[in-house]
């Protein structure tokens, strides 16, 4: 196809370059410096999409970020991205874009039959009306809404990009490069101030690329280039374009997202697709302009009917026409401003403006070339259905309620203006109170809470003299403040014509006997009669009605609608604007990809990864790793082709028979020093540490305030006033926190240190019959017998002249000690054992083994001690002091904490011996017992029991102490499952422990 | 200045525990375990520097604009 609509010259468009890419499978040719939408807009292409609700044709509103229709999904480099505006993005080589919002295709969509069936479909139709009956919505309202509406598709594959964060702090962020931009950034640059201009279009300069203006004896575009790159020249500058600042968050912190690669083919080596700047300024300048906002009109939405702002910008930054045969209905002067770029270009258009006898420098230019101006007139409606053929319009009365006659005339495209809305977004995420400004019909920022400052057309100032004035002096005046210097900056001459005052008029009344859809809301297809009826439902707040329309909710939260919708609103209601008030304004400004968020934490550096001193050994002996937290931990050890639970049978099984070896250096390790110590202890668990004698080790439960428990584990008196405090792995940061609370706020008196030594220890447990066979082996000079070294003895031995901590401490259930030497020696220990251990057939075991052990002797574990337990449910209200007070100990006199049936913990067999349970099931008396079944109570750990070669599980159950011998049904819905049990003890395995004393 | 994800929240800083070994009414008990005032405004709260020196301070913070105005070390009494 030919460029059929783009001018001979003109635009700031690379003509030498040509660009081939696809649109709906059709090939095209843009130029460089195009945009996808001003390409197709050049092949004569208008239709792009379909809407979110009717599925109306859509074509083209504006030309950037405010767009509401344009949407496609666009496809680069083998991934594809959803809901991308074509206006905003670039054109590359080989780009291929499609439509979203139709199916089976855009030139003909099933979903268009919305568009018959409107009168059906009216505000809070979903709510009303898919309500019930309520076993509906899962199989046929929502598959079926889901399938018709809906944007984009996200890409399910993993996303090879990179994207980058990024830290900066600065005295000056200055968001937007155009005049105001400009001008601020210049004036505090020379004070010598760091300065960060963030431009979220590739091209720098805003209004002053398309306007007719004069600065200093050059074009608007001239001037803006010269100081744009005097800026990028200053060493105190950052000047960053396609860089969108989105987010103003608490204490002056900003956010910006930087698009490095999105306009080109694929992302260059080594660079990332994107860029999220976390920025910290001390003062912001928000310079983002204005947004031209639409009349409402009947059938508005036709494709062709645009912003006349975006046709200009077509026609002057592209050399695009956006028809030929333009109509430019208006209500202000920059309505002529586009006319007359069309007239410079050889287009003749037609000017309706609704004002009476406006008169201006701007509106006599127009004049004096002719331009058919149409005063007091309005468009009625647009007429064609996928292109405006033409439009209806009339002469309007001067109170702007009566219609006259109505003509038809001929266009190929609307180009609309309403006036201006200043872009607040940023000031009002700030937390600035915005004021209604009654000269512009717009909400302007108002009294600042931070460090910001508005600018030029954000701030409703529309002449560019003031506009450059007031930013010369607010950035020379700012940046002086912080830096002490003034080198003042010569204001240059400037010269732009005068304009008239612009008309109030916002919407076109419906002519007698016609019903047209006129459309506030583009993007999610809400019209003036949807606000009516919510209004009439009795929807009174803004955010209600925002809500139950969905006006301004959709992706470009209401960048051309939100004022008009207001407008709507206070005038049924009779209320002023301002009574009104706008809906909140939240970050962000514009859509950010989700990989911009998330940055380079993504796969396994989205934690870091703790390694045990003898994670090498585990790699090369074939051991399957488990997260356990940050940890890596081995699983199981992997021999020939057996899978995990084979695997770890065979470890559990020799732990039980001759002796295994566990890599214990994850678990939570504190060190506690001090003479007070063992008051700490005595205070912070529940069973008495007063009395404990150096050379022992003690097992300890602590609580919270609440009576559930906290964290258990085995403390060591190591010395007279130091202690070796261990800890589960999973709870090791918060248990040093809570003593750190206790020693800090409460009991300052006390006088102890604690610190975490986790990673300075490497831990071995060697646990079975042959344990201490072993342990002599290694300690040869050490006495390790059983009045040697006791059950919860403690020595301190030489491991081949390396000193070594030996607790004779077990979570087996067997014959057991721990190991720790310092961490730089951990794999050296771990050799010796296993190097002395093959005489006594030493295996390695992971931490499935591991679990295996604890849960056939009933020891509780993280999934017992779930943070919803008492020391009762876990069997350890043996533990609970009655002589002294601990943390938590006035809780446990609760009512329910008493009850006579409290949950305690059980095993439990299946009947058949065979099946094994699902953790997490439900216990249950009668398994076909109506719904809701009630609940007695829950598997928390299920193992196959290696004692006993069946499946054994803990779980905590209602009335526990008298259950032991019930018959029960465990159910998992999930699983869907139901296996007949019986009620055993919790220890499975040497019921007196006998074998950890042996 | 430190970056806020250092911290760790604590909770209300002006709950001051029930000595231990002294007897407590339920009602005493009840409000130092669960009762707190959900504030909008200005709250003394406690926080800790874990990813730091590890100490507990207390800060005077606006709940709704997260307005920092006064700091305390854990052993400074607050002022109301």
């Amino acid at each position: 196809m030919t460029q059929s609509f783009r001018l001979e010259s003109g635009g700031l468009i690379n003509r030498d370059k040509k660009i081939s890419f696809k649109f709906n499978g059709k090939n095209y040719f843009g130029f460089e410096g195009d945009t996808l939408a001003s390409a197709l807009i050049a092949n004569g292409v208008h239709l792009i999409g379909r809407s979110f609700k009717y599925h109306r044709p859509r074509g083209f509103f504006g030309a950037g970020v405010d767009e509401p229709y344009a949407i496609v999904q666009l496809y680069r480099n083998g991934e594809t991205e959803p809901n991308i505006k074509a206006t905003e993005q670039e054109l590359f080589e080989g780009l291929e874009a499609k439509s979203v919002n139709c199916w089976p295709s855009v030139n003909f969509d099933v979903g268009a039959i919305n568009n018959l069936l409107k009168i059906f479909l009216p505000a809070g139709f979903y709510y009303k009306t898919f309500m019930w009956p309520k076993s509906f919505w899962y199989k046929i309202y929502e598959p079926f809404i889901r399938k018709a509406a809906g944007l984009g598709t996200a890409s399910i594959k993993h996303d090879k990009e990179r994207y980058e964060h990024k830290y900066e702090y600065c005295d000056l962020l200055i968001t937007g490069s155009g005049p105001s931009g400009l001008a601020s950034a210049y004036s505090a640059a020379k004070n010598g101030a760091k300065v960060i201009l963030a431009e979220d279009k590739s091209r720098f300069g805003g209004t002053l690329l398309t306007s007719e203006v004069n600065i200093g004896n050059q074009s608007g575009k001239e001037w803006a280039d010269s100081i744009i790159s005097e800026l990028k020249e200053m060493p105190n500058v950052t000047v960053k374009n396609r860089s969108q600042v989105f987010g103003y968050y608490d204490h002056n912190m900003l956010v910006m997202s930087e698009r490095i690669s999105d306009h080109l083919p694929k992302t260059k080596k080594f660079h990332p697709k994107q860029r999220l700047w976390y920025i910290r300024a001390k003062e912001v300048l928000i310079s983002s302009g204005s947004i031209e906002r639409p009349i409402v009109f009947g059938n508005n939405d036709t494709p062709g009917v645009m912003l006349s702002s975006a046709a200009k910008e077509y026609l002057k930054v592209y050399g695009v026409l956006v028809g030929k045969k333009p109509l430019v209905f208006t209500n202000n002067d920059s309505g002529y401003e586009t006319a007359i770029e069309f007239k410079k270009n050889g287009i003749d258009p037609i000017i309706l403006d609704t004002r009476k006898e406006p008169q201006s420098e701007i509106i006599e230019e127009a004049k004096n070339m002719n331009i058919n101006i149409k005063n007091s007139y309005v468009v009625v409606a647009a007429k064609g259905y996928k292109k405006v053929k033409s439009a209806d319009i009339a002469k309007i009365s001067d109170d702007k309620e009566k219609l006259g006659s109505i003509e038809n005339i001929e266009c190929d495209c609307i180009c609309v203006s309403g006036f201006w809305t200043p872009t607040i977004h940023l000031a009002s995420q700030s937390g600035n109170k915005t004021k209604f400004n009654k000269d512009i019909d717009a909400f302007v920022p108002g009294i600042s809470k931070q460090n910001e400052k508005t600018l030029g057309a954000a701030n409703g100032i529309y002449t560019l003299e003031e506009t450059l004035k007031d930013s010369f002096e607010k950035g020379n005046l700012l940046s002086k403040k912080i830096t002490n210097n003034e080198n003042k900056v010569s204001f240059p001459n400037v010269v732009e014509k005068k304009s008239a005052v612009h008309d109030k008029f916002w919407c076109v009344p419906l002519p007698k006997g016609k019903n047209y859809k006129r459309f506030l809301d583009f993007q999610n297809d809400v019209a003036v009669s949807d606000i009516e009826i919510a209004l009439k439902e009795g929807y009174r707040s803004i955010e209600h009605v925002k809500r139950y329309t969905t006006l301004g909710m959709a992706t470009d939260q209401g960048k051309t609608s939100n004022l008009n919708g207001l407008q709507l609103v206070s005038k049924i209601e009779n209320k002023v604007v301002p009574a009104v008030g706008h809906t909140t304004f939240r970050p962000p400004y514009s859509p950010i990809s989700i990989g911009a968020i998330v940055g380079r934490e993504v796969g396994k550096h989205s934690k870091p990864t703790r390694k045990s001193p003898m994670h090498s050994w585990h790699e090369k002996n074939n051991a399957v790793f488990v997260d356990a937290g940050v940890w890596l931990r081995p699983r199981y050890y992997k021999q020939g082709k057996e899978n995990l639970f084979e695997a770890s049978k065979r470890e559990a099984k020799n732990v039980r028979t001759n002796v295994g070896v566990c890599d214990v250096t994850t678990l939570g390790k504190i060190d506690i020093k001090g003479p007070d110590a063992a008051e700490l202890l005595n205070r912070v668990y529940t069973n008495a540490w007063l009395k404990l004698p150096v050379g022992k080790a003690r097992y300890g439960v602590m609580l919270r305030e609440d009576g559930i428990v906290l964290d258990d584990g085995t403390t060591t008196r190591i010395s007279e006033n130091h202690y070796h405090m261990t800890t589960t792995t999973a709870q090791a940061a918060n248990v040093l926190s809570h003593l750190e609370y206790y020693l800090q706020l409460v009991w300052p008196e006390l006088n102890v240190n604690v610190v975490s030594t986790t990673e300075q220890w490497a831990g071995a447990a060697i646990a079975g019959p042959k344990s201490r066979d072993l342990l002599q082996k290694l300690f040869p000079n050490s006495d390790v017998s059983n009045e040697g070294l006791p059950f919860m003895g403690y020595l301190e031995g030489d491991l081949f002249g390396v000193k070594a901590r030996i607790f004779r401490i077990s979570f087996s259930g067997e014959l057991a000690y721990e190991v720790n030497v310092e961490s730089d020696n951990g794999n050296f220990m771990w050799e010796k054992i296993i190097e002395f251990g093959q005489e006594f057939k030493i295996q390695p075991y992971g931490t499935e083994a591991l679990s295996t052990l604890r849960i056939e002797m009933g020891h509780v574990a993280g999934s017992e001690l779930d943070g919803r337990t008492i020391p009762y449910d876990n069997s350890l209200e043996g533990l609970l002091s009655k002589k002294k007070d601990f943390i938590g100990k006035r809780s446990l006199t609760r009512e329910a904490f008493t009850a006579e049936d409290r949950q305690k913990i059980v095993g439990v067999v299946p009947l058949d011996k065979k099946t094994s349970i699902p953790e997490g099931s439900h216990l249950v008396k009668d398994s076909n017992a109506p719904l809701p079944n009630p609940k007695l109570g829950y598997i928390s750990a299920s193992c196959w029991s290696v004692e006993h070669d069946n499946p054994f599980s803990l779980a905590i159950l209602k009335d526990g102490k008298n259950m032991i011998g019930e018959k029960l049904f465990v159910m998992s819905p999930l699983k869907n499952k139901v296996i007949p049990v019986q009620i055993v003890s919790s220890h499975y395995v040497d019921p007196k422990g006998e074998r950890v004393r042996s | 200045m430190r970056s806020q994800n250092e911290f760790s929240y604590g909770g209300d800083a002006s709950i001051k525990r029930p000595e231990l070994g002294k007897d407590v009414s339920d009602k005493d008990w009840d409000n130092f375990v669960y009762n707190r005032k959900s504030l909008r405004g200005k709250h003394w709260e406690l926080w800790q520097h874990v990813s730091g020196c590890r100490q507990w301070i207390k800060v005077e913070r606006d709940t709704s604009t997260h307005e920092i105005f006064n700091t305390l070390k854990a052993n400074e009494e607050i002022s109301l």
